[in-house]
Parts: C-alpha cells; structure tokens; sequence
C-alpha cells in the first residue's frame, strides 16, 4: 500500500520545526511502524539526506524509547500498544499520516520525533526507591506480601517511562507517571518507612520539572501502552494529603 | 602469555569466602577519592554502579539510551534462577551448579559457576526488599516455575516482565546513589574507546549522542557492563542499538576475546516476515510445555491451510526423534532440527528470499486437553502479542516460530575477579565470557548479571583499587587520552568523507546474511572459510560505499549506526574464525563435522576442553590463540542426550 506522511522535522533543540510531506510506496501490513520508517530513512540516507531520528530499542513495547504522535494521538490509534509494535495492518493503503513528537514544556524536542525525557530520571531520583543497600536485606520469604497487593503494585510497576501519558495531556502533567511509582512501592511493606517522604519528595521534583496538574482528563490513561489505571493517582493524591498531614503536624 | 583464571583452591564450597576474606579493603574515608567509571546501566552496570556508589566510591556511569532504566536487560520476559529451594522439590546450589555447568555443555570455569549458585540466592533477596514485585502465592509468599526444562522450580518471575522489574529495582538503586551524589549518570552517551597508560585501564573515551562531542574521561578502574553482540547478526532478539563496540574497542586495546563463536539460538521466535524486518521477537520458551511442533510430511504441503492436514500428513518431528524430551528438548536441539525440516523443503508460512522458514507451534490438542480458558490463562499475553505481530489467531490456527539469535555466550575473557587481562578492567555480565560456557541455561543471564554487578565485582574492585592506591597523576591531558581522542575523532570523519551510495544498514543486513548462514545454527569448515573471504570484501566496500549522512554536531543517528557496523564489520571475522578453530560441537556451537551417528552434537574433550581467547594482533593481521584449560573436579564430563 501508499502512505503518506506529514513529518515533524526541526534539526536541533533550538531550530524552528516544520512538517515535511514524504509518500511511501510499497508498504507492507505486516511491517511495523518504525519498520516504515526504516525502510523511507533508508531511501533518504541513499540520496545523502538526513533520515527521520526517532527514539526507539527493544522493538518490543517494553524499553519505552519510542513514542510520537500518529495524528495526533500519542502512540497511534491502537489501545495498549507503543508505536514500534503498531503494524500498518492498522491503517488503509492512502492514508495520510501526521507524525509529531511529544509536546511538552517539560520534554523539549530534540532532533525531529526525538525529545528530551530526562525528567523523569530526575523524579525518580527525587525519591522512587526504596533505601536498601547492597547485602543488607533479609530473607525474602521473611516478609509475606498478600497477593492482591503484589499483584496491583506489579500492574503500577509494569510503567515503562514512556511519556505518552504527557503528551495526551491537556495539562501535560506526569501524575499517571509519579503516581504509578509511588503506588507501586506504596503498596509493599517494603515500601512503608518511606511512603511519605517518598509522595512528597517525588510531587514536589515533579512540579518543578515544570509538568502541567491534573484536571481528570484520563486522557493519560486512554493512551497508556501498559494500561495503567487513573486510579493510582487518587490514590496518590490521598498518600500525599496523608503525608502533608502528618509532616505538618 | 599464560592465562591465568586466578582461581582460589581448596574446597569450591568454601572458595569465594576464603577468597574475600584475603581481599584488601579500601578505608572508608578514602573511597571517595577513587573515581570508577561504569559503562552500562543495564542489570550488571546499575548493579554495580550502585553498589559501589553505596559503599562511597565516585561513580561515572555511561549508557547510550535516553535513560538508564532502558538497557536491553528490560526485554527479559521468563525469570531468574536461584537456588532457594522454596518449593522443596531438591534443589540446592550444588544442583543449580550442577546444571548450569552440564547445561554449558564442560565449556565453563567451575569455580565461577559454584560462586553465581552460591549468590543466586542473595539476588532474590536483595530484589524482594527493593520492591520487584515477583510473582506471589495466595499464602503471600513467593512463587517459582519450572523454565527451560529443569526438574526443579527454581525460577522466580514477575509475569513475563520479569528483566524489566529487575532492572526497575536496579535502576532505582542507581536512582538513590545519583540523588546521593555518588553516582553521576551520563545518558545519550556512547563510549567509543579504551584509554590504557602503562599497562591499566585508565579511561574511556565517549561521545555525546546529542551534541557529538567528544569526551575523555579518567577513571582508577573501569568496568565494561555492555551486553551481548547478537546484533552482529542483524537480525536478533536484541535490542537496536546492542552492539560490540565497547568490547571490541577493548579487544584492540590488548583485552582478550574469549569464544566469541559461543551464541545461543532461541527456537521459539516470531518468524522474518519480509526484507524490510528490523528485529525478531522472542515468544517465551514456556509455549513449548503445551504446543506441538510439527511440520508437513511432504514439502507440497507446505502452503495448505495446516488444520487441513490430516494426522498422519503431519510430522511432529522433535516427538518422533527425542521420544523421552519430546517438545522440551534444549533450545539448540529444538533450534537446530527446526532448520534442518526448513532445509528440507518443508518449512511452512511467508516465503522470504526463496525459502519458507518457519514451523508449527500448535495448541489444538491442548486447547481440546485443558480448554481455552486455561491455555488463555497460561499464555494469554503471548498469544495477544504474537495476533499483534502477525495478524493471526493462534488459538484457531497454529502459530508459526523460527529460531533466532538470542544471546552470546561470548565475551571479553576475565577472571575469577571478572578482570580481564588489562589490569583494571573489569567486564561484567553478558559483556563477558564467564560462567555459561558453551550454553547458557533460561534464567541464568538475569541471575549472573545481578550476581555480577551486586555482589561480585563490588568487593574485586575495591580489592584492586586498594593495592594500585590513590592519587594517580594521569589526567585527560595524557598522550594516551589525546591519541585514543584524535583517532576517535578521525574515524567520524572518515566515515563522514565517504558520501557513497548505499545506507548504513544494507551493509549490517549483509553481514547479518552471512553470519546466520555460515556462523549460524550449524557450521562447517567450508562456510567458514567462506565468510571469512566475504566479510573483508563487505567491510571494504563499506568504507568506500557507505552514505553516512550530516555531520558530527548534533544527533545523528546514521553516525551512531554507521560506527556501530563497523565495529561487527571487523568482529564478524572474528567470530567465524574462532568457529573455524574449534572443530568440536559443543553447546549453541554446532560443527556439522563432528557429530554423532544419529546427527547430535559429538564433543571432543581431549582436543578442546579449553577456552579460546584471541589476541588483537591487526585488523587485516590474524589474532593470536591463547588457550585456558577447563579442569573439572566436581563435575563428570559426560555427552548430553535427549533421545
Ligand atoms: C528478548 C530477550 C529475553 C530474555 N529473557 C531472559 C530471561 O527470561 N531470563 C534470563 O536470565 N535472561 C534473559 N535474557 C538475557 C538477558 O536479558 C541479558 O543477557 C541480560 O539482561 C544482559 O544484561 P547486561 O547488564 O549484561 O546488559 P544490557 O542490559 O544489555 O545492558 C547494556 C548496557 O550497556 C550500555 N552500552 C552498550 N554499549 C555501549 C557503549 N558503546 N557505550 C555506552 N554504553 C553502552 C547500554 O546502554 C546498556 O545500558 C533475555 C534476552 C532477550 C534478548
Ligand atoms: S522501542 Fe522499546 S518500547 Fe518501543
């Protein structure tokens, strides 16, 4: 089949983007995505012009390094899904695409659908883990962890860092982001000591990386490629309310 | 030069206790004086640079995605081993030792592997009080699964995400000692060169991939954690951007390369659907508990819808061969009867390139056995994926598998202290050759790159750091750093200069092309000789042909390929030439001359019970073989089978 493409292209942090139309011929269902990507930044790098950058790794839905807009919804139009695992089997031959990066004052762009993330590094060094040193824990059938509670921190762990809950936001806050780490660590006793000083620390790295706040959208939830709940962020927001509480106190 | 494991003697269950305890320590208040350069930041490299920044060291730690919590460790789906014997069935560490060094097929150090079963247990541990949310029984305790045909369940998981809590709770170790200030993490950033002054690693050399700049850094020690060079192949289960490029740059700094022909070949993958693939994609080996693997009878078969095909037109050929394992034959086994059925004609699905190369995996007799809600329960998410990939519906029709490149046993050549031969260098992980021999056993990477960069290397560099002492005089102005630097620089350039006609990648699809065929699941002396003519001519029209786009400002990603490729372009020989020297099957490693009467793989222990290491002696000059003797005390050398 034909698609045709309207893509970002801006070739540094500080130059001006525009989109550029590009048609490719000969696309297969079974190709994924980037894999149409690849096969037109090939046909670019041939000609000696600068091919489409864009973020991407594993391929596998799991990395989180990839991650654009497919007019206008982030990740595409399929649910649970990241771009490099959407095949153009989801589109019709003649449709016309528009890519853009991420788009968020907290995630300036880069290069093209490239864009600078390292925000989120910032708000999980402010306070994601839990302090245990190397050699210093115990046994781990010592501490029993109910399986409901195992298993719903293993769904707000399964965040793969994405960013697309960002991007569809109209705020572009990070709380489906914050929430799902201070949820998933909440949610164990090993987590408990810090689950305060943790949901302060993580909000307050997070507002100053400059991301939007929450007005209930749930759009963050609707492209999130792990299907991760809005529900961790109400409870979140009540860790947080617990924890300004008690620290003022 | 003679290589010397630095092995400790005496009882193997005492060994790595009695040799910590002769290690030297390093005085707590003259660790931040050390500066440890980490590169990598997957399993092994967060591990480790966490480790050490805990314990007070100054860490730099490098990686090439845009965050340390992507390293390719993430994509691990099945699980860790570890020897706690939680579900009573008669494991114990000699047991997980046992297997994983038959398992290796007699290529690995015993002492090494006795030390990773020993440490399998502490991982759990360590990764439990972390938060690694690992599959849990409704008593609350932990679960475990049998994986990759081991009789015991041994293997801990978390759905099948299981690298990627593993590496979360690295990562939020790595996480804490940055915001400490211990660890300065250095995202976006590809180390390019080895810097060696006297005989010790003393640097790296790494550029920026969002400016190009290039940068020198000094370290007392540095630790290579960069994971495997499956992507040599092209097409892998790897991530994109794995590559060799640190290793190797180590290798033409004097590091030994220690059985780089050591790969493994998973048998159950998506298959390559067309010429425009980038990547394969790993389905969990657990399918093969409930699928049947078969094949047409008769190749005129092969495009007929397969639920057309009666019973006795079909070939469950791994049943009809290994009665007793059956479908659950190890993953070379699998891997390599599934070529030969292809070979024959008799390969199934899209043709690719003139050949149909795929098999069934089917589910009918399962889903009629248990039903389809207990085979959703068990496999859902991979059915869900494989329908996403390919469009298909597994539960009506069979999926369609092919083995791909999946790991690589092979790596730089350390020691007992995960050193290699340049003093100060240390390799961890799948970036080293250590403790899986000739075949590594499912579960086992995740367990040693943990072990690895938790436990192992910590205590082996502080041990280092405290006998080289502090306040070394070389700086980034040294001659070594300016010419490790000046050649960095010229290597973009040239690549940059040569404007030809064709892109990065076609040169990386042809290596791929030729490694699969001649370095791949079977190999002969022929082939061999083969690829060893071809990949010099591919490699020098690479660097007349080659279209690498832009400049060196900036990203560039041509740039970031282009490097990456020459790099493979040059290890690829390698590679086919260590398969060459070792003219026995062992393992993933498959001669097809040397094999038993009813076409297994035939050891041969007199002639090469030994780890080949090569010696970078020039690009166009062959390498220098240096040989380890394998010795084992605990462990009966014996001929795997199956049948
Ligand atoms: C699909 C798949 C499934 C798997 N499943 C399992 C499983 O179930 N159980 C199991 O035990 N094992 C499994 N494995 C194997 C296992 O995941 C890997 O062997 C292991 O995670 C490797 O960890 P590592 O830390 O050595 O390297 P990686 O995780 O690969 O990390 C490499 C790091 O090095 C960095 N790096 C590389 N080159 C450079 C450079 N030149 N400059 C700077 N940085 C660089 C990268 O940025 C990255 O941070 C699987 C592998 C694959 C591919
Ligand atoms: S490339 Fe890893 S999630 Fe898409």
């Amino acid at each position: 089949m034909k698609i045709t493409l309207n893509v970002w292209r801006q070739s540094s942090p500080e130059a001006a983007g525009s989109f550029v139309k590009y048609d490719v011929d000969g696309v297969s269902a079974d190709m994924s995505m980037l894999e149409m990507l690849d096969v037109l930044n090939d046909r670019l790098e041939s000609k000696g012009e600068a091919p489409i950058a864009f973020d991407h790794d594993c391929r596998e839905g799991i990395c989180g390094s990839c991650g654009f807009m497919i007019n206008g919804v982030a990740h595409g139009p399929e649910k649970e899904i990241t771009v490099c695992q959407t095949h153009m089997r989801s589109f019709k031959d003649g449709d016309e695409l528009t890519l853009e990066p991420w788009r968020a004052m907290a995630f300036p762009v880069m290069r093209d659908l490239m864009v600078d993330r390292s925000a989120f590094d910032r708000i999980i060094q402010a306070g994601g883990y839990v302090s245990v040193r190397t050699g210093s824990a115990p046994e781990a059938n010592a501490t029993p962890v109910m399986k409901e509670h195992a298993d719903m921190a293993f769904e707000a762990a399964a965040c793969i860092g994405c960013g697309a809950c960002v991007a569809a936001c109209p705020n572009a806050a990070a709380m489906l982001f914050t929430s799902a780490k201070v949820s998933h660590l909440g949610l164990l006793p090993q987590g408990e000591p810090e689950r305060d000083k943790r949901a302060i620390d993580m909000v307050a790295q997070m507002d100053k990386e400059g991301f939007g706040h929450c007005s209930n959208h749930g759009e963050c939830e609707a492209v999130c490629p792990k299907g991760i709940s809005v529900n961790f962020i109400a409870r979140m927001n009540r860790d947080l309310l617990k924890a300004t509480l008690r620290s003022s106190r | 030069m003679t290589l010397d494991g630095k092995c400790p003697s005496g009882p193997i269950e005492t060994a790595w206790d009695r040799h910590r305890f002769n290690m030297k320590l390093v005085n707590p208040s003259n660790r931040r004086k050390y500066n440890v350069l980490v590169v990598g930041t997957g399993l092994a490299g967060a591990a480790c640079a966490a480790t050490l920044g805990e314990l007070g060291f100054n860490v730099q730690a490098f990686c090439y995605q845009d965050s340390a919590r992507r390293a390719h460790s993430i994509a691990a789906q099945g699980g860790i081993n570890a020897a706690k014997n939680y579900q009573n069935d008669g494991d114990s560490v000699h047991r997980l030792f046992y297997d994983t060094v038959k398992g290796g097929d007699y290529r690995s150090r015993e002492r090494n592997v006795h030390r990773l079963a020993q440490i399998s247990v502490n991982i759990i541990d360590q990764a439990v009080a972390q938060g690694v949310p690992f599959a849990r029984e409704y008593g609350g305790l932990l679960d475990n699964r049998s994986f990759g045909g081991a009789q015991v369940a041994r293997t801990f998981y978390a759905r099948g995400q299981t690298g990627q809590q593993l590496l979360l709770g690295a990562y939020s170790a790595l996480s804490r000692q940055v915001h400490a200030g211990t660890v300065k993490l250095h995202t976006r950033t590809e180390m390019l060169d080895l810097v060696v002054i006297d005989g010790r690693a003393r640097g790296i050399i790494t550029r920026n991939l969002a400016t190009g700049e290039l940068e020198s850094w000094v370290g007392d020690a540095v630790v290579l954690a960069t994971g495997g060079y499956g992507n040599v192949f092209f097409l892998s289960t790897n991530a994109m951007g794995c590559n060799v490029t640190a290793t190797y740059k180590a290798y033409k700094k004097g590091a030994l390369f220690a059985n780089p022909c050591y790969t493994q070949i998973h048998p159950t993958c998506i298959p390559v659907s067309g010429g425009y693939q980038s990547k394969l994609t790993l389905m969990s080996e657990s399918l093969r508990n409930d699928g049947r693997v078969w094949v047409p009878k008769s190749a005129a078969d092969a495009t007929k819808d397969p639920s057309t095909l009666p019973e006795d037109q079909r070939d469950y050929y791994l049943e009809r061969r290994y009665p007793s394992f059956g479908n659950l034959v190890p993953r070379d086994v699998a891997s390599r009867n599934a070529k030969t059925v292809c070979d024959e004609g008799r390969g199934v699905g899209h043709e690719v390139d003139g050949q149909r190369r795929a098999v069934y995996l089917d589910f009918r007799d399962a889903i009629q056995r248990v039903g389809k809600s207990t085979i959703e329960a068990r496999y859902g998410n991979l059915f869900h994926m494989y329908t996403k990939i390919t469009g298909e519906n597994p539960y009506e029709s069979p999926m369609r598998i092919y083995p791909a490149i999946h790991y690589t046993m092979g790596g730089l050549w350390v020691d007992y202290n995960l050193m290699s031969n340049i003093e100060g260098l240390f390799v961890l992980g799948e970036a080293n050759f250590s403790d899986h021999g000739a075949n590594r056993l499912g579960a086992s990477a995740l367990m040693q790159g943990l072990a690895d960069g938790y436990f192992v290397a910590p205590p082996t560099i502080s041990d280092y750091l405290a006998r080289v002492g502090w306040g070394s005089t070389v700086t980034a102005e040294h001659e070594g750093f300016k010419a490790a630097k000046g050649e960095a620089n010229e290597r973009i350039q040239k690549l940059l200069s040569i404007k030809g006609k064709r892109p990065v990648d076609s040169f990386h699809r042809e290596l791929g092309n030729v490694m699969w065929d001649k370095c791949g699941m079977s190999r002969t002396k022929e082939g061999l000789e083969e690829a060893l003519k071809r990949i010099p001519e591919i490699r020098a029209e690479f660097w007349e042909n080659v279209n690498v786009p832009g400049e060196n400002k900036g990203v560039n990603q041509s740039l970031e390929r282009a490097g990456r490729v020459a790099d493979f372009l040059e290890f690829g020989e390698l590679m086919c030439l260590d398969a060459l020297e070792r003219a026995e099957s062992c393992g993933g490693h498959f001669r097809e001359e040397s094999q038993t009467e009813d076409g297994e793989a035939l050891r041969d222990d007199v002639n090469y019970c030994h780890t080949a290491a090569w010696e970078f002696k020039g690009v166009e000059t062959a390498p220098t073989l240096h040989k380890e003797a394998l010795t084992f005390d605990y462990v009966k050398l014996t001929q795997r089978s199956y049948k």
